[in-house]
Protein backbone atom coordinates (compact mmCIF):
# COMPACT_ATOMS: atom_id res chain seq x y z
CA UNK A 1 0.00 0.00 0.00
CA UNK A 2 2.14 2.65 -1.10
CA UNK A 3 0.14 6.17 -0.94
CA UNK A 4 3.10 8.42 -1.56
CA UNK A 5 2.66 10.46 -4.28
CA UNK A 6 6.38 10.37 -5.12
CA UNK A 7 8.13 6.91 -6.38
CA UNK A 8 10.70 5.41 -4.08
CA UNK A 9 13.44 7.28 -6.10
CA UNK A 10 16.77 6.09 -6.75
CA UNK A 11 17.64 9.35 -4.58
CA UNK A 12 16.47 7.47 -1.22
CA UNK A 13 18.91 8.30 1.36
CA UNK A 14 20.79 5.36 2.99
CA UNK A 15 20.42 4.75 6.80
CA UNK A 16 21.97 2.33 8.72
CA UNK A 17 21.81 1.39 12.46
CA UNK A 18 24.42 2.24 14.32
CA UNK A 19 26.55 -0.30 15.95
CA UNK A 20 28.14 -0.12 19.58
CA UNK A 21 31.36 -1.69 17.70
CA UNK A 22 31.34 -0.50 13.99
CA UNK A 23 33.96 -2.16 12.86
CA UNK A 24 32.55 -5.62 11.46
CA UNK A 25 35.92 -7.00 12.18
CA UNK A 26 36.11 -6.33 15.69
CA UNK A 27 32.63 -7.07 16.38
CA UNK A 28 32.71 -10.76 15.19
CA UNK A 29 36.45 -10.86 16.49
CA UNK A 30 35.36 -10.27 19.81
CA UNK A 31 32.02 -12.44 19.53
CA UNK A 32 34.46 -15.50 18.89
CA UNK A 33 36.61 -14.49 21.98
CA UNK A 34 33.68 -14.53 24.17
CA UNK A 35 32.73 -18.23 22.96
CA UNK A 36 35.88 -19.51 23.47
CA UNK A 37 36.24 -18.10 27.10
CA UNK A 38 33.10 -19.66 27.73
CA UNK A 39 34.14 -23.49 26.32
CA UNK A 40 37.71 -22.24 28.33
CA UNK A 41 36.13 -21.63 31.64
CA UNK A 42 33.83 -24.55 31.17
CA UNK A 43 37.27 -26.98 31.24
CA UNK A 44 38.26 -25.60 34.21
CA UNK A 45 34.95 -26.19 36.10
CA UNK A 46 35.85 -30.20 36.01
CA UNK A 47 32.27 -30.99 35.60
CA UNK A 48 32.31 -34.65 36.36
CA UNK A 49 28.98 -36.26 35.75
CA UNK A 50 29.39 -39.20 37.84
CA UNK A 51 30.05 -37.31 41.22
CA UNK A 52 26.44 -34.97 40.43
CA UNK A 53 24.48 -38.19 39.90
CA UNK A 54 25.94 -39.74 43.04
CA UNK A 55 24.99 -36.48 45.11
CA UNK A 56 21.46 -36.16 43.77
CA UNK A 57 20.23 -39.48 45.70
CA UNK A 58 22.64 -38.35 48.53
CA UNK A 59 20.79 -34.88 48.95
CA UNK A 60 17.66 -36.67 48.94
CA UNK A 61 18.63 -38.65 51.99
CA UNK A 62 19.95 -35.56 53.76
CA UNK A 63 16.48 -33.93 53.20
CA UNK A 64 15.16 -36.93 54.22
CA UNK A 65 16.48 -37.13 57.90
CA UNK A 66 15.77 -33.40 57.82
CA UNK A 67 12.28 -33.90 57.66
CA UNK A 68 10.79 -33.21 60.74
CA UNK A 69 12.60 -30.39 61.76
CA UNK A 70 13.78 -31.25 65.53
CA UNK A 71 12.46 -28.10 67.97
CA UNK A 72 13.91 -30.52 71.02
CA UNK A 73 16.81 -28.83 71.90
CA UNK A 74 14.87 -25.41 71.47
CA UNK A 75 17.04 -23.65 74.47
CA UNK A 76 20.05 -24.39 72.68
CA UNK A 77 18.49 -22.57 69.48
CA UNK A 78 17.16 -19.34 71.49
CA UNK A 79 20.32 -18.97 73.12
CA UNK A 80 21.87 -19.17 69.30
CA UNK A 81 19.29 -16.83 68.07
CA UNK A 82 19.56 -14.57 70.80
CA UNK A 83 23.58 -13.89 70.47
CA UNK A 84 23.09 -13.38 66.88
CA UNK A 85 20.19 -10.72 67.96
CA UNK A 86 22.28 -9.05 69.63
CA UNK A 87 25.53 -9.14 67.71
CA UNK A 88 23.68 -7.33 65.08
CA UNK A 89 22.18 -4.70 67.20
CA UNK A 90 25.75 -3.86 69.06
CA UNK A 91 27.09 -3.96 65.47
CA UNK A 92 24.75 -1.85 63.91
CA UNK A 93 24.97 0.78 67.13
CA UNK A 94 28.48 1.13 66.82
CA UNK A 95 28.66 1.16 63.09
CA UNK A 96 25.69 3.86 63.08
CA UNK A 97 28.42 6.35 65.15
CA UNK A 98 31.29 5.61 63.56
CA UNK A 99 30.16 5.84 60.36
CA UNK A 100 29.64 9.05 61.04
CA UNK A 101 33.32 10.58 61.66
CA UNK A 102 33.90 8.44 58.22
CA UNK A 103 31.88 9.49 56.07
CA UNK A 104 32.02 12.81 56.69
CA UNK A 105 35.91 12.69 56.21
CA UNK A 106 34.92 10.35 52.59
CA UNK A 107 33.03 13.76 51.51
CA UNK A 108 35.55 14.86 48.60
CA UNK A 109 33.63 18.37 48.56
CA UNK A 110 33.56 18.90 52.30
CA UNK A 111 37.78 18.01 53.72
CA UNK A 112 40.93 18.36 52.26
CA UNK A 113 42.31 16.17 49.57
CA UNK A 114 44.65 14.06 51.76
CA UNK A 115 41.24 13.67 54.09
CA UNK A 116 39.63 12.16 51.46
CA UNK A 117 41.90 9.89 50.05
CA UNK A 118 43.08 8.45 53.55
CA UNK A 119 39.11 8.09 54.59
CA UNK A 120 38.30 6.08 51.10
CA UNK A 121 41.39 4.10 51.42
CA UNK A 122 39.64 2.80 54.62
CA UNK A 123 36.38 2.60 53.14
CA UNK A 124 37.36 0.89 50.20
CA UNK A 125 39.95 -1.46 52.18
CA UNK A 126 36.96 -2.85 54.58
CA UNK A 127 35.12 -3.29 51.64
CA UNK A 128 37.48 -5.52 49.77
CA UNK A 129 37.12 -8.60 52.07
CA UNK A 130 34.18 -10.37 52.46
CA UNK A 131 32.48 -10.57 56.23
CA UNK A 132 33.98 -14.44 56.55
CA UNK A 133 37.44 -13.11 55.65
CA UNK A 134 37.27 -10.75 58.80
CA UNK A 135 35.49 -12.76 60.65
CA UNK A 136 38.04 -15.19 60.43
CA UNK A 137 40.95 -12.93 61.23
CA UNK A 138 39.03 -11.84 64.52
CA UNK A 139 38.26 -15.31 65.57
CA UNK A 140 42.36 -16.06 65.10
CA UNK A 141 43.22 -12.66 66.89
CA UNK A 142 40.62 -12.65 69.58
CA UNK A 143 39.53 -16.35 69.76
CA UNK A 144 35.90 -18.56 69.12
CA UNK A 145 32.95 -16.39 70.50
CA UNK A 146 30.50 -13.54 69.73
CA UNK A 147 33.25 -11.02 70.29
CA UNK A 148 35.25 -11.35 66.99
CA UNK A 149 31.30 -11.55 65.38
CA UNK A 150 30.48 -8.23 66.73
CA UNK A 151 33.43 -6.85 66.01
CA UNK A 152 33.58 -8.41 62.09
CA UNK A 153 30.03 -6.91 61.54
CA UNK A 154 31.09 -2.92 62.90
CA UNK A 155 34.00 -2.95 60.42
CA UNK A 156 31.26 -3.84 57.52
CA UNK A 157 28.55 -1.70 58.90
CA UNK A 158 30.90 1.04 59.21
CA UNK A 159 32.71 0.80 55.72
CA UNK A 160 28.92 0.47 54.43
CA UNK A 161 27.00 3.10 56.35
CA UNK A 162 30.18 5.66 55.42
CA UNK A 163 30.36 4.90 52.10
CA UNK A 164 26.32 6.12 51.95
CA UNK A 165 26.74 8.68 53.86
CA UNK A 166 29.80 10.41 51.79
CA UNK A 167 28.26 10.12 48.65
CA UNK A 168 25.38 11.34 49.77
CA UNK A 169 27.40 14.60 51.14
CA UNK A 170 28.70 14.61 47.93
CA UNK A 171 25.63 14.65 45.71
CA UNK A 172 24.27 17.21 47.81
CA UNK A 173 23.25 20.39 45.56
CA UNK A 174 26.48 22.59 46.01
CA UNK A 175 24.41 25.73 46.50
CA UNK A 176 22.99 24.59 49.93
CA UNK A 177 26.30 24.72 51.11
CA UNK A 178 27.60 27.58 49.56
CA UNK A 179 24.42 29.78 51.22
CA UNK A 180 25.07 27.99 54.27
CA UNK A 181 28.60 29.08 54.48
CA UNK A 182 27.48 32.34 53.18
CA UNK A 183 26.06 33.22 55.99
CA UNK A 184 29.17 33.13 57.86
CA UNK A 185 28.39 29.49 59.41
CA UNK A 186 31.28 27.54 60.85
CA UNK A 187 31.71 24.30 60.22
CA UNK A 188 29.83 22.49 62.80
CA UNK A 189 26.75 24.73 62.11
CA UNK A 190 27.00 24.00 58.83
CA UNK A 191 27.31 20.21 59.40
CA UNK A 192 24.11 20.70 62.02
CA UNK A 193 22.08 23.06 59.62
CA UNK A 194 22.73 22.08 56.51
CA UNK A 195 24.30 18.44 56.16
CA UNK A 196 22.63 17.22 58.35
CA UNK A 197 18.90 17.57 57.53
CA UNK A 198 19.91 16.31 53.91
CA UNK A 199 21.42 13.66 54.69
CA UNK A 200 20.02 12.47 58.28
CA UNK A 201 16.74 10.19 56.58
CA UNK A 202 18.71 8.32 54.05
CA UNK A 203 21.30 8.01 56.98
CA UNK A 204 18.60 6.33 59.50
CA UNK A 205 17.51 4.58 56.28
CA UNK A 206 20.70 2.70 55.52
CA UNK A 207 21.17 2.26 59.37
CA UNK A 208 18.24 0.22 59.30
CA UNK A 209 18.73 -1.31 56.10
CA UNK A 210 22.05 -2.44 57.84
CA UNK A 211 20.61 -3.62 61.01
CA UNK A 212 18.30 -6.13 58.98
CA UNK A 213 21.30 -6.90 56.95
CA UNK A 214 23.75 -7.62 60.43
CA UNK A 215 20.83 -10.09 61.50
CA UNK A 216 21.48 -11.83 58.19
CA UNK A 217 25.44 -12.00 58.21
CA UNK A 218 25.36 -12.57 61.69
CA UNK A 219 23.72 -15.63 60.98
CA UNK A 220 26.59 -16.80 58.47
CA UNK A 221 29.77 -15.16 60.65
CA UNK A 222 28.88 -17.82 62.90
CA UNK A 223 29.90 -20.89 60.24
CA UNK A 224 33.97 -19.77 60.52
CA UNK A 225 33.40 -19.71 64.76
CA UNK A 226 32.79 -15.98 65.17
CA UNK A 227 29.30 -16.70 67.44
CA UNK A 228 26.13 -16.80 67.11
CA UNK A 229 23.21 -18.74 65.48
CA UNK A 230 25.68 -19.79 62.99
CA UNK A 231 28.37 -21.89 65.32
CA UNK A 232 25.29 -23.74 66.30
CA UNK A 233 24.40 -24.35 62.81
CA UNK A 234 27.72 -25.64 61.94
CA UNK A 235 28.00 -27.81 64.43
CA UNK A 236 25.04 -29.28 63.59
CA UNK A 237 26.51 -30.17 60.03
CA UNK A 238 29.34 -31.87 60.98
CA UNK A 239 27.50 -34.08 63.57
CA UNK A 240 24.82 -34.76 61.13
CA UNK A 241 21.82 -33.25 63.24
CA UNK A 242 20.05 -32.86 59.98
CA UNK A 243 16.67 -32.25 61.78
CA UNK A 244 17.93 -29.83 64.29
CA UNK A 245 20.01 -28.03 61.05
CA UNK A 246 16.41 -27.70 59.59
CA UNK A 247 14.69 -26.43 63.10
CA UNK A 248 17.48 -23.52 62.98
CA UNK A 249 17.30 -22.94 59.28
CA UNK A 250 13.40 -22.28 59.72
CA UNK A 251 14.20 -20.23 62.53
CA UNK A 252 16.69 -17.74 60.46
CA UNK A 253 14.23 -17.40 57.87
CA UNK A 254 11.62 -16.06 60.05
CA UNK A 255 13.96 -13.59 61.64
CA UNK A 256 15.35 -12.60 58.77
CA UNK A 257 11.58 -11.96 57.56
CA UNK A 258 11.12 -10.26 60.15
CA UNK A 259 13.86 -7.91 60.23
CA UNK A 260 13.39 -7.34 56.68
CA UNK A 261 9.54 -6.64 57.35
CA UNK A 262 10.80 -4.16 60.34
CA UNK A 263 13.45 -2.52 58.07
CA UNK A 264 10.96 -1.63 55.31
CA UNK A 265 8.44 -0.65 57.66
CA UNK A 266 10.39 2.13 59.45
CA UNK A 267 12.22 3.28 56.07
CA UNK A 268 8.38 3.80 55.17
CA UNK A 269 8.25 6.63 57.89
CA UNK A 270 11.79 8.21 57.00
CA UNK A 271 11.06 11.35 54.57
CA UNK B 1 31.06 50.80 51.73
CA UNK B 2 32.49 48.80 49.09
CA UNK B 3 35.90 49.66 47.56
CA UNK B 4 37.07 46.62 44.87
CA UNK B 5 40.46 47.25 43.35
CA UNK B 6 42.28 45.57 40.48
CA UNK B 7 40.52 42.28 41.76
CA UNK B 8 41.99 39.31 39.44
CA UNK B 9 40.90 35.67 39.45
CA UNK B 10 42.62 33.07 37.55
CA UNK B 11 41.46 29.20 37.96
CA UNK B 12 43.80 26.35 38.12
CA UNK B 13 42.62 25.50 35.22
CA UNK B 14 44.23 28.64 33.55
CA UNK B 15 40.67 30.84 32.77
CA UNK B 16 41.73 33.97 33.59
CA UNK B 17 38.17 35.04 34.70
CA UNK B 18 38.21 38.38 36.22
CA UNK B 19 40.93 40.45 35.32
CA UNK B 20 41.81 43.88 36.98
CA UNK B 21 38.19 44.73 37.98
CA UNK B 22 38.01 47.91 39.97
CA UNK B 23 34.55 49.79 41.39
CA UNK B 24 33.79 51.50 44.32
CA UNK B 25 29.62 51.50 45.65
CA UNK B 26 29.50 54.17 47.95
CA UNK B 27 25.18 54.76 48.74
CA UNK B 28 22.71 52.58 48.96
CA UNK B 29 21.51 51.26 45.27
CA UNK B 30 20.85 48.69 43.31
CA UNK B 31 23.82 48.26 40.91
CA UNK B 32 23.39 46.17 37.90
CA UNK B 33 26.25 43.34 36.54
CA UNK B 34 25.04 42.59 32.84
CA UNK B 35 27.54 40.86 30.54
CA UNK B 36 27.69 37.56 28.22
CA UNK B 37 27.63 34.02 29.87
CA UNK B 38 31.14 33.12 31.03
CA UNK B 39 32.06 36.96 31.32
CA UNK B 40 32.78 36.52 35.49
CA UNK B 41 29.48 37.97 37.30
CA UNK B 42 29.30 35.03 39.45
CA UNK B 43 33.25 34.75 40.21
CA UNK B 44 33.24 38.76 40.95
CA UNK B 45 29.89 38.42 43.43
CA UNK B 46 31.73 35.08 45.06
CA UNK B 47 34.92 36.99 44.85
CA UNK B 48 33.29 39.68 47.25
CA UNK B 49 32.92 36.98 50.13
CA UNK B 50 35.67 34.53 49.28
CA UNK B 51 33.45 31.89 48.62
CA UNK B 52 35.88 32.12 46.06
CA UNK B 53 39.09 32.70 46.58
CA UNK B 54 40.36 35.77 44.31
CA UNK B 55 44.27 35.22 42.75
CA UNK B 56 44.60 38.96 43.92
CA UNK B 57 43.36 42.52 44.60
CA UNK B 58 41.32 44.29 47.08
CA UNK B 59 37.85 44.26 48.37
CA UNK B 60 37.28 46.57 50.75
CA UNK B 61 34.37 46.86 52.76
CA UNK B 62 34.27 49.33 55.18
CA UNK B 63 38.38 49.64 54.94
CA UNK B 64 38.79 45.98 56.14
CA UNK B 65 40.05 43.76 53.07
CA UNK B 66 38.43 41.07 53.17
CA UNK B 67 40.94 38.88 50.85
CA UNK B 68 43.61 39.22 53.95
CA UNK B 69 40.92 38.08 56.82
CA UNK B 70 42.34 34.47 58.23
CA UNK B 71 39.04 32.01 58.10
CA UNK B 72 37.75 32.96 61.43
CA UNK B 73 38.06 36.94 60.56
CA UNK B 74 36.33 35.79 57.58
CA UNK B 75 33.09 34.53 58.94
CA UNK B 76 32.40 37.77 60.88
CA UNK B 77 33.09 40.03 57.88
CA UNK B 78 30.39 37.10 55.69
CA UNK B 79 27.92 38.22 58.02
CA UNK B 80 27.82 41.54 57.18
CA UNK B 81 27.58 40.37 53.25
CA UNK B 82 23.87 38.60 52.65
CA UNK B 83 23.63 36.82 49.51
CA UNK B 84 21.01 35.78 47.23
CA UNK B 85 21.09 33.04 44.54
CA UNK B 86 19.51 32.05 41.46
CA UNK B 87 18.34 28.20 42.68
CA UNK B 88 17.51 30.09 45.81
CA UNK B 89 20.15 27.63 47.82
CA UNK B 90 17.40 27.05 50.82
CA UNK B 91 18.15 24.16 52.98
CA UNK B 92 14.90 21.64 51.02
CA UNK B 93 14.00 19.54 54.35
CA UNK B 94 14.16 22.48 56.48
CA UNK B 95 10.89 24.98 57.59
CA UNK B 96 10.46 28.50 56.16
CA UNK B 97 11.16 29.44 59.67
CA UNK B 98 14.30 27.59 60.21
CA UNK B 99 15.71 28.63 56.81
CA UNK B 100 15.18 32.53 57.55
CA UNK B 101 17.08 32.36 61.13
CA UNK B 102 19.90 29.98 59.19
CA UNK B 103 20.62 33.89 58.30
CA UNK B 104 21.88 34.20 62.14
CA UNK B 105 23.64 30.89 62.37
CA UNK B 106 27.19 33.61 62.27
CA UNK B 107 25.68 35.15 65.06
CA UNK B 108 24.41 32.91 68.08
CA UNK B 109 26.45 29.64 69.55
CA UNK B 110 26.66 26.07 68.44
CA UNK B 111 24.00 24.43 71.41
CA UNK B 112 21.40 27.75 70.28
CA UNK B 113 22.13 26.79 66.71
CA UNK B 114 21.73 22.98 66.75
CA UNK B 115 18.53 23.13 69.56
CA UNK B 116 17.23 25.78 67.04
CA UNK B 117 16.86 27.72 70.09
CA UNK B 118 17.60 31.15 68.78
CA UNK B 119 17.39 34.57 70.70
CA UNK B 120 13.49 35.96 70.94
CA UNK B 121 14.80 39.25 69.04
CA UNK B 122 15.80 37.17 66.26
CA UNK B 123 12.72 35.19 65.80
CA UNK B 124 10.68 38.27 66.21
CA UNK B 125 12.75 39.79 63.28
CA UNK B 126 12.08 37.14 61.27
CA UNK B 127 8.61 37.26 61.48
CA UNK B 128 8.70 40.45 60.55
CA UNK B 129 10.90 40.01 57.60
CA UNK B 130 8.39 36.83 56.52
CA UNK B 131 5.43 39.33 56.73
CA UNK B 132 7.29 42.06 54.92
CA UNK B 133 8.00 39.43 51.70
CA UNK B 134 4.81 39.25 51.67
CA UNK B 135 4.93 34.53 53.12
CA UNK B 136 2.54 35.56 56.58
CA UNK B 137 1.88 32.43 57.86
CA UNK B 138 4.64 29.95 56.10
CA UNK B 139 6.68 29.75 59.20
CA UNK B 140 5.67 25.98 59.18
CA UNK B 141 5.91 24.87 55.56
CA UNK B 142 9.08 22.98 54.49
CA UNK B 143 10.96 24.71 51.91
CA UNK B 144 10.19 22.28 49.21
CA UNK B 145 6.78 22.81 49.17
CA UNK B 146 7.39 25.87 48.31
CA UNK B 147 7.02 27.45 44.45
CA UNK B 148 9.69 29.37 42.71
CA UNK B 149 8.79 33.19 43.51
CA UNK B 150 8.01 31.85 47.52
CA UNK B 151 11.18 29.83 47.64
CA UNK B 152 13.11 33.27 46.53
CA UNK B 153 10.99 35.69 48.85
CA UNK B 154 12.59 33.34 51.37
CA UNK B 155 16.10 33.66 50.14
CA UNK B 156 15.77 37.16 50.33
CA UNK B 157 14.46 37.38 53.71
CA UNK B 158 17.27 34.69 54.81
CA UNK B 159 20.09 37.57 53.50
CA UNK B 160 18.02 40.44 55.31
CA UNK B 161 18.22 38.57 58.40
CA UNK B 162 21.66 38.82 58.79
CA UNK B 163 21.21 42.60 58.79
CA UNK B 164 23.83 43.06 55.97
CA UNK B 165 25.69 45.87 55.05
CA UNK B 166 25.85 44.71 51.56
CA UNK B 167 23.69 42.00 49.21
CA UNK B 168 24.90 40.02 46.90
CA UNK B 169 22.51 38.77 44.55
CA UNK B 170 23.57 35.80 42.18
CA UNK B 171 21.24 35.54 39.24
CA UNK B 172 18.02 35.82 41.32
CA UNK B 173 15.49 35.64 38.69
CA UNK B 174 16.78 34.19 36.17
CA UNK B 175 14.61 30.29 37.11
CA UNK B 176 11.62 32.57 37.71
CA UNK B 177 9.07 33.33 35.02
CA UNK B 178 8.65 37.04 33.71
CA UNK B 179 5.82 38.24 35.82
CA UNK B 180 7.59 36.83 39.05
CA UNK B 181 11.14 38.03 37.67
CA UNK B 182 9.35 41.79 38.24
CA UNK B 183 7.86 41.16 41.09
CA UNK B 184 11.28 40.06 42.76
CA UNK B 185 13.07 42.85 41.68
CA UNK B 186 10.43 45.04 42.56
CA UNK B 187 11.01 43.42 46.29
CA UNK B 188 14.43 43.79 45.92
CA UNK B 189 14.71 47.52 45.20
CA UNK B 190 12.09 48.09 47.35
CA UNK B 191 13.91 46.55 50.48
CA UNK B 192 17.27 47.87 49.56
CA UNK B 193 15.70 51.76 49.77
CA UNK B 194 14.13 50.72 52.85
CA UNK B 195 17.20 49.79 54.65
CA UNK B 196 19.87 51.58 52.89
CA UNK B 197 22.08 48.36 52.00
CA UNK B 198 23.45 48.43 48.69
CA UNK B 199 22.87 45.70 46.48
CA UNK B 200 25.11 44.15 43.33
CA UNK B 201 22.85 42.29 41.27
CA UNK B 202 24.32 39.90 38.54
CA UNK B 203 21.43 39.72 36.07
CA UNK B 204 21.05 38.56 32.18
CA UNK B 205 17.64 40.03 31.47
CA UNK B 206 19.07 43.55 30.32
CA UNK B 207 15.72 44.83 30.34
CA UNK B 208 14.94 44.51 33.92
CA UNK B 209 18.34 45.52 34.74
CA UNK B 210 17.49 48.80 33.10
CA UNK B 211 14.10 48.86 34.63
CA UNK B 212 15.23 48.39 38.00
CA UNK B 213 18.84 49.64 38.94
CA UNK B 214 20.36 52.72 39.47
CA UNK B 215 23.69 52.40 37.92
CA UNK B 216 24.85 49.55 35.68
CA UNK B 217 28.31 47.66 34.93
CA UNK B 218 29.20 45.61 32.27
CA UNK B 219 31.50 42.66 32.04
CA UNK B 220 33.31 40.81 29.22
CA UNK B 221 35.89 38.36 29.54
CA UNK B 222 36.63 39.23 33.39
CA UNK B 223 36.49 43.40 32.88
CA UNK B 224 34.69 46.21 33.21
CA UNK B 225 33.61 47.63 29.99
CA UNK B 226 31.00 49.98 30.97
CA UNK B 227 30.16 51.95 34.43
CA UNK B 228 27.01 54.25 34.20
CA UNK B 229 23.18 54.84 34.81
CA UNK B 230 20.30 53.08 33.06
CA UNK B 231 19.83 55.40 30.60
CA UNK B 232 23.53 55.47 29.26
CA UNK B 233 22.91 51.99 28.14
CA UNK B 234 23.02 52.64 24.40
CA UNK B 235 23.04 50.01 21.36
CA UNK B 236 26.64 50.72 21.38
CA UNK B 237 27.56 49.68 25.21
CA UNK B 238 25.31 46.23 24.51
CA UNK B 239 27.56 45.88 21.50
CA UNK B 240 30.68 46.62 23.69
CA UNK B 241 29.53 44.56 26.47
CA UNK B 242 28.30 40.86 24.73
CA UNK B 243 29.14 41.76 20.91
CA UNK B 244 27.68 42.68 17.37
CA UNK B 245 23.91 41.82 17.77
CA UNK B 246 20.44 43.73 16.43
CA UNK B 247 19.57 45.39 19.85
CA UNK B 248 17.16 48.20 18.90
CA UNK B 249 14.55 45.71 20.63
CA UNK B 250 16.36 45.13 23.99
CA UNK B 251 16.40 48.51 25.02
CA UNK B 252 14.24 50.07 27.27
CA UNK B 253 12.39 52.91 25.56
CA UNK B 254 12.65 55.90 27.84
CA UNK B 255 9.02 55.99 29.16
CA UNK B 256 6.96 52.55 29.08
CA UNK B 257 8.16 51.23 31.72
CA UNK B 258 5.28 51.03 34.03
CA UNK B 259 6.84 50.51 37.28
CA UNK B 260 9.71 52.58 38.09
CA UNK B 261 11.00 52.46 41.47
CA UNK B 262 9.51 55.90 43.35
CA UNK B 263 12.59 57.48 43.97
CA UNK B 264 14.97 56.12 41.76
CA UNK B 265 15.38 59.81 40.08
CA UNK B 266 16.45 61.12 43.14
CA UNK B 267 19.34 58.62 43.71
CA UNK B 268 20.70 58.99 39.96
CA UNK B 269 20.86 62.35 40.61
CA UNK B 270 24.17 61.91 43.41
CA UNK B 271 26.91 61.48 41.35
CA UNK B 272 29.09 58.21 42.37
CA UNK B 273 32.09 57.26 41.52
CA UNK B 274 32.94 55.76 38.09
CA UNK B 275 35.67 53.97 37.40
CA UNK B 276 35.24 52.26 34.16
CA UNK B 277 38.74 50.19 33.55
CA UNK B 278 37.99 49.31 29.93
CA UNK B 279 40.14 46.93 28.08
Amino acid sequence: MNTSPEPAAAIAPRWHRIRMIEHPALRYGLFALAVIYVFWSMGALDLNWHRISNGIPRAGNMFARMIPPDFSRWSLLVKGILESVQMALAASFFGMILAVPLGLCGAANLVPKPVYLVARALIILSRTFHEIIIAIFFVKIFGFGPLAGVLTLIVASTSFISKMIAEDIENMTPGQLEAVRATGASFPKLLIYCISPNTLPRYLGVSIYRLDANIRHSTVVGIVGAGGIGQVLAATFSRYDYDFSLAILITIVSLVFLGEFFSSWVRGHLR
Amino acid sequence: MLAISELKKVYPTGAKALNNVSFTVDQPQVIAIIGPSGAGKSTLIRCINRLVEPTSGKVLLDDIDIVSLSRRELRKARRRMGMIFQEYNLVDRLTVMENLLSGRLGYVSFWRAYSRKFPPKDVVAAFKLLDRVGLEGYQGTRADALSGGQRQRVGIARALMQAPDLLLVDEPTASLDPKTSRQIMRLLVELVQERGTPALVNIHDVALAQSFSDRIIGLTTGEIVFDGTSDQVTEDVLTEIYGEEDWSQTIRKGDDDNSPPTDKKSSKDNGYVREAVAG
